[in-house]
């Protein structure tokens, strides 16, 4: 797993919520491709086209707050979301992005620190974060020891596999 | 510890938790809706042959009931296909409505249980004093796998509700007062308790409203103290043996916050979020072209019966659209019983298939650009019931019914009459 993450800056405000980060029209989608071209529409409907693998998303606070849809967490890791950095989260979000895999770190006013476009360096071991085209650092508080274990097995599904994959033979 | 840290350490087979600490608890219901196929897609994926507990799993078809696109229909054939392969029983079809509603009509949820459901409302399972939270669907495969989930255990924010309600308020008004007091992140990873005398002026119908929105201030999950409302409804409906948690005298919250509610107006939430909150009265005159009655929040039986007693032998505004939907089945069943949903219709309201219908915007009432809708829903997110551009107000069942008579938006105290 990268634990120094390095990529270009998306910015969003408070309370995005999982509604414009994957519209509910859109919720009968399964592939994770297809989901991935509505990411970020309720709120910037240029995202799909502009983002590339390794960008990274910035939030005010509350991001991805609201419905349970695991889609909006489907379509920002089919996107190749480096990470995503608030002031908080949604809870119910922050589950599923970390069982995805996404790094997430909850970072104060990270949201003021930074601009479309900048890059920024994020090292997830310290919760150090770099704003690479202003200089800025700031603080991000550091991933817990069982999320570190989630994202270091690159999600929840591998961790869960590992630990109880079921062989056909086993009773139910 | 309080009543909730009691769930937790009882479901994780622990003496005791303190708040923060993580751990893995059993969970005694997990429900599936059918917007989460990939629940089952991720529980192939973790290497899931069989479930843990075929008896500890529901599937609930709400959100697409009945299916208006292809995708749907295949989604919720495959559902079935699974439950039928896992020997899964609780399944509710397309005609059972809201997976909430269905839960508790259904008699599944009881004080003390850890109810898990791929819905961020399963805060309204408080209500009965169970433990009810939302996760995704990689969560929920992973307590079909295993039985198990992780939680960390929150802290706890009491609200303290005491006064009289006045005519024309109602639980509704005191959760969005509440909200927008504390704000849409206050509560993110807490839980909420709420305490008080107004409770034993609450039926089970409002307590169900109160914490159902707890979600919409980002809790975790919510908690009333089961009492004898709660049990006298439990015993009609019940089906499980149950134990019921009571708080230490010392427990300590988090934070604390009292409300008089002696002189609470009607409040709103305006758009495009559910912490802009406003007392009723600054939007009153304002044009709705939609009013929309149901969903976890506001489809049931008591909150149909207050839109009957408003349009009885009246008729909806010629200008305004007026969307019914009860929660559930049950709910349809009782109220028509009741002659409210005749009252309703006579009065010119569309009757829609139990279910979430138009609350998320997918069918069955979306909204045009520019439109103005009055909910008793829970969001009003940009965009969440169809454009962007149309703006979406929540408030209570008797401003929704007041304002479909009225075609715009009016204080519903003068209508109770």
């Amino acid at each position: 797993m990268q634990k120094v993450i390095r990529g270009r800056v998306f910015v969003y405000g408070a309370n995005i919520d999982t509604d414009q980060i994957y519209p509910g029209r859109y919720l009968e989608l399964t592939d994770p491709e297809e989901v991935s071209k509505h990411a970020m529409e309720g709120v910037d409907p240029g995202f799909a086209k502009e983002f590339q693998p390794g960008d990274i998303v910035v939030a005010s606070t509350n991001f991805a707050c609201g419905s349970s849809r695991e889609h909006a967490a489907v379509a920002l890791k089919a996107m190749g979301t480096g990470a995503i950095l608030a002031d908080s989260f949604g809870r119910i979000f922050y589950r599923n992005a970390i069982n995805l895999g996404i790094p997430l770190l909850v970072c104060p006013h990270i949201h003021e620190v930074v601009k479309r476009g900048d890059m920024l360096k994020v090292d997830l071991t310290t919760g150090q974060v770099t704003n690479e085209t202003t200089g800025a650092t700031i603080q991000a508080q550091p991933l817990s020891e069982y999320v570190m274990t989630i994202l270091e097995s690159g999600g929840i599904k591998p961790l869960i596999k590992s630990q109880y994959g079921q062989k056909e033979s086993i009773e139910g | 510890m309080h009543a909730i840290e009691k769930i937790l350490a009882r479901a994780a087979g622990k003496p005791a938790v303190v708040p923060g600490e993580i751990v893995n608890c059993q969970v005694d219901l997990a429900e599936v809706n059918d917007l989460y196929l990939q629940t089952i897609r991720s529980f192939y994926e973790m290497g899931g042959k069989r479930v843990h507990d075929p008896k500890k799993i529901t599937f609930i078809l709400d959100h697409y009931a009945p299916p208006s696109t292809i995708q749907q229909a295949e989604n919720q054939k495959e559902m079935r296909e699974f439950c039928r392969e896992q020997g899964i029983e609780l399944l509710f079809d397309i005609d059972q409505g809201v997976c909430h509603q269905v839960l508790v009509d259904y008699g599944l949820v009881y004080p003390g249980m850890v109810l898990v459901a791929t819905d961020s409302h399963t805060t309204t399972h408080g209500a009965f004093g169970a433990f009810g939270t939302g996760v995704g669907a990689t969560d929920l495969a992973t307590i079909m796998i295993t039985g198990k989930l992780w939680f960390r255990v929150p802290e706890i924010i009491r609200i303290h509700l005491r006064g009289k309600l006045p005519r024309g308020v109602y639980a509704k008004d005191v959760i969005l007062k509440v909200i927008g007091d504390l704000g849409a992140d206050y509560a993110v990873y807490k839980a909420v308790e709420f305490t008080g005398p107004v409770l034993k002026t609450f039926n089970i119908s409002e307590r169900m409203a109160l914490c159902n929105m707890t979600t919409e201030m980002g809790a975790k999950t919510s908690y009333i103290q089961p009492d004898e409302i709660t049990l006298e409804f439990l015993q009609e409906r019940g089906k499980h043996d149950y134990e019921i948690f009571t708080s230490g005298a010392a427990n300590p919250y988090a934070a604390e916050h009292t409300y008089d509610v002696s002189n609470l107006e009607p409040q709103l939430a305006a758009p495009h979020s559910v912490d802009n909150v406003h007392p009723l009265r600054e939007f009153i005159g304002k044009p709705v072209q939609q009013a929309f009655l149901g969903t976890c929040t506001g489809g049931r039986v008591e909150d149909l019966a207050i839109a009957a007693r408003i349009l009885k032998g009246k008729k909806v505004h010629p200008g305004t659209r007026f969307l019914v939907v009860p929660a559930s089945k049950g709910v349809l069943l009782e109220a028509m019983a009741r002659g409210y949903i005749q009252t309703l219709l006579a009065a010119g309201a569309t009757l829609v298939t139990p279910g979430c219908a138009a609350c998320l915007g997918t069918h069955q009432g979306i909204l045009a650009a520019g439109e103005t809708c009055i909910t008793a829903s829970s969001r009003n997110f940009p965009g969440r019931m169809g454009h962007a551009k149309a703006e979406i107000f929540v408030a209570s069942p008797a401003a929704v019914a007041a304002a479909a008579l009225e075609g715009k938006i009016v204080d519903p105290a003068g209508y109770l009459d």
